[in-house]
């Protein structure tokens, strides 16, 4: 499992678009704490706070949590606690790439888990793992309901349907060469400039 | 334009509409739509023109939406080869009410979905919506409980209970800060009509709870949407603020003195939490667990208060009865569970997709009939009802009528409506362990039955579907899911060992010769089974294989013929695939034994294989 330490720089480019999600860990802590005081300090507010700082950090940091309880006035393991019963959360910074595999019932039926195998065996770590360089992580998910599609892949906005084997392969080296592509165009400026 | 078709392509159709029209400098309304349930056929566009009947186009590519702007809206040229069929009877044009996938289902929620747009109360106001609201306004709370009561409306999120009775209850009940919650916590795999009618008709729904809310005489209403399905939020969301700016919610309704705050809850995903009383406690901001009964939440449910919890089609089924009475509605179906009921019918059907049938229809009707059969000619072998907490039935069942109490009966149940067809090629074994894996790990872990039971259940179907099961298995699989049923509080627990239960029942020839020969019959447990290539049929120097393994199992035998490296073969049957049809050179055999041993040419190294 590959561990997000605390404070621990992710190297983002400075030319990506707000789109991505931000991957480091602090930038965002300062907006969360502003964003806290807009919640009333209730016990309901819990899951909903909990889904602001996972929308904005991409993930739930240790400290964003400490920084939950003291606002509510619980204690840290009462928030881990509710935040590790529910799928929505996750602890570590997703990849730039975040590949979801359905694995709901018409999805398994027609070989859901041989598509997840196939991008674990290519980008070389388990579901619920991030590639070390952050360029990808993998999920299993429940059900997308595009059941008539199986099996199905969610790879970043972009929905997948009829997944197999070979399209696993030509969707990674699609990314692949995109990269190449962008750093071919960034060496190429660099000496102009 | 809801999330199935967006997946199927939808947005690329309609920027393809929108610009072919422009080039054209063609006027015409394109109207993104909710979903018509036809999945099979995504994306699927409605063309009305002047002169012509509405006409229905299925799998509209883009290149497809510019040769119909083309001939069609400019040449008159209605292309009849990319139709599915008019949408409305007429002399012109074979009507799609002609197809049985239509004129069998009898539409009751899913009217108007997929015929107006979601995004526009306006178009819903236009059909007569919030019509039954303002009747319900008109006349007493109880009125409206009578109607509700008379109709029969058992609750569609599964169990049943009489909706009429629950809000009775809730309305006797002391307190007047009442509470209707909207459960819409869809977490089944394979079902999701909920997120079809949240998408596709927003304000149905609203009007059902509003309607509700006025008869159990709630002020504050909740919708818990699972945060998964980001674009029903949107769509809820919207409609709540369309409902208001209307007078329709919020503050003294219509000048009735009737006031209701309806907002959404973003559940995260926990598939007990479609239990009630697990969703009030998430709610309330803390683990999903369920809490015992009584009290029932009708008496004390969220934050102490009285609460109606009802399914999102419950609620929606709500402004028909009272438009139309609740004898009319009680008319519909068999008479122990009156109505309509609404299926995710997928798997291995031709026209799979969202089917609503009234109650009663028999499931080889619905199979059959409605979504074509299995494709491909091969063999139905089973369906899988209610999702993790229903059942296989086998085909002896089909004539089984779609039903709570047949269902039941039967070993499965209607659950939110999920149904899954399978095929000979589906092991019964297999699906058995998936379900597990699921309801394993949504475990709350309030119960030990059910934490500890579901696990133990989970490592003996692993090791069956494995080859690794011994003979008294099956006794313990057997004795273990009675007691976890007896164990456990909540619905999770209590149905968690159907798919064993059911599977062992009607199929236990196949876990038997898992156990007794580690063979699987379907040929779909990987452990189980192997590929090999056919000597005698496979072409020289076709490579076609080759190309495709992911593994670089594949080698070039002496005789320029191609085999399979078991050691290094991940079985995921994409040779299988690739082998051009004249050849059909891979097989694949069950026990793995089967599969003759070609070793590799020594001079060869898997790289240059």
């Amino acid at each position: 499992m590959f561990n997000m330490q605390d404070g621990r720089k992710a190297q983002v480019n400075e030319n990506e678009s707000e789109t991505q999600v931000p991957v480091e860990d602090e930038s965002a802590l300062p907006d969360i704490a502003s964003a806290l005081d807009s919640f009333e300090r209730r016990r309901r507010n819990l899951i909903p706070i909990l889904q602001m700082m996972q929308q904005r950090q991409g993930y739930l940091s240790p400290r964003a949590m400490r920084l939950v309880a003291e606002h509510l006035r619980i204690s840290p393991s009462e928030v881990y606690g509710v935040a590790t019963f529910y799928n929505q959360f996750r602890f570590h910074p997703p990849g730039r790439h975040q590949i979801k595999v359905c694995l709901g019932t018409a999805c398994h039926v027609v070989g859901g888990d041989i598509i997840l195998e196939n991008f674990e065996r290519k980008l070389e770590i388990k579901e619920g793992q991030t590639t070390r360089d952050r360029e990808f992580s993998i999920e299993r998910v429940a059900c997308v309901g595009c059941c008539a599609l199986a099996p199905v892949a969610i790879v970043d906005d972009a929905t997948h349907g009829h997944m197999a084997p070979s399209k696993v392969e030509g969707l990674l080296l699609g990314f692949q060469i995109e990269k190449e592509q962008a750093q071919k165009e960034r060496d190429q400026s660099e000496p102009s400039t | 334009m809801a999330t199935c078709g967006l997946a199927a392509g939808a947005a690329e159709t309609m920027a393809a509409f929108d610009e072919a029209l422009a080039e054209r400098r063609l006027t015409a309304h394109v109207i993104p739509v909710g979903c018509l349930g036809h999945c099979y056929a995504e994306p699927l566009v409605v063309i009305h023109k002047p002169g012509f009947p509405g006409i229905a186009y299925h799998n509209v590519t883009p290149g497809k939406a510019r040769v119909l702007v083309r001939t069609f809206l400019e040449e008159d040229d209605p292309l009849f080869e990319y139709m599915l069929g008019a949408i409305e009877t007429n002399d012109l044009i074979p009507s799609v009410l002609d197809f049985p996938r239509f004129y069998l289902e009898h539409r009751l929620v899913m009217e108007h979905c997929g015929l107006i747009d979601p995004q526009d109360i306006h178009q819903y106001l236009a059909l007569g919506g919030y019509a039954a609201f303002i009747k319900a306004l008109a006349g007493t709370p109880e009125d409206v409980i009578r109607e509700v009561s008379a109709s029969g409306l058992r609750g569609r999120g599964g169990a049943g209970f009489p909706t009429g009775r629950k809000w009775q209850l809730a309305r006797e009940a002391p307190g007047d800060r009442k509470i209707v919650i909207c459960n819409a916590d869809e977490g089944d795999p394979g079902a999701y009509m909920d997120r079809t009618l949240l998408e596709s008709n927003p304000h149905q729904l609203l009007e059902g709870i509003a309607i509700t809310a006025y008869g159990v005489g709630a002020h504050r209403a909740i919708i818990y949407v699972r945060a998964e399905y980001p674009l029903a939020v949107a769509r809820m969301t919207q409609g709540i603020q369309q409902a208001n700016t209307v007078g329709l919610l919020g503050a003294d309704i219509l000048e009735s003195g009737f006031d209701l705050d309806v907002s959404v809850f973003l559940g995260s995903g926990a598939f007990v939490c479609g239990e009630e009383t697990a969703l009030i406690e998430s709610i309330e901001g803390n683990r999903g667990m369920p809490r015992y009964r009584p009290p029932y939440p009708a008496i004390k449910g969220l934050w102490g208060r009285p609460t109606v919890i009802n399914n999102v089609k419950t609620l929606s089924t709500v402004p028909a009865i009272i438009r139309q009475g609740g004898n009319w509605h009680r008319a519909i179906g068999s008479p122990g569970s009156p109505g309509t009921a609404i299926f995710s019918v997928v798997g291995k059907v031709i026209h799979a997709g969202l089917v609503e049938i009234a109650t009663g229809t028999t499931l080889r009707t619905l199979i059959f009939d409605i979504c074509g059969g299995i494709p491909k000619r091969k063999k139905f072998k089973a369906v899988q009802i209610g999702g993790p907490s229903g059942g296989c039935l086998p085909e002896s069942f089909l004539d089984t009528p779609v039903d709570f109490d047949s269902l039941t009966q039967a070993g499965a149940m209607m659950g939110s409506g999920g149904m899954v067809v399978m095929d000979e090629e589906s092991c019964m074994v297999n699906v058995a362990r998936y379900f597990l894996d699921f309801t394993q790990h949504e475990s709350c872990g309030k119960c030990t039955f059910c934490r500890v039971g579901t696990r133990h259940l989970l490592n003996i179907l692993d090791r069956i579907t494995k080859g690794e099961g011994k003979e008294q298995d099956l006794e313990v699989l057997e004795s273990l899911s009675q007691e976890i049923k007896d164990g456990s509080l909540c619905g999770l627990g209590k149905t968690a060992p159907n798919p064993v239960l059911t599977s062992l029942r009607y199929f236990r020839e196949e876990y038997e010769a898992h156990v007794r020969e580690k063979r699987c019959p379907a040929m779909m447990c990987r452990t189980l089974t192997a590929f090999f290539i056919d000597l005698e049929k496979c072409a020289r120097g076709c490579d076609a294989c080759v190309g495709c393994c992911p593994v670089t199992a594949i080698f070039t035998s002496r005789d320029r013929k191609k085999a399979i490296d078991q050691s290094l073969c991940v079985k995921c049957g994409e040779c299988m695939v690739a082998c051009p049809a004249e050849y059909a050179a891979v097989k694949k055999v069950s026990p793995p034994e089967l599969a003759p041993v070609i070793a590799r040419p020594p001079e060869e190294s898997p790289q240059n294989a």
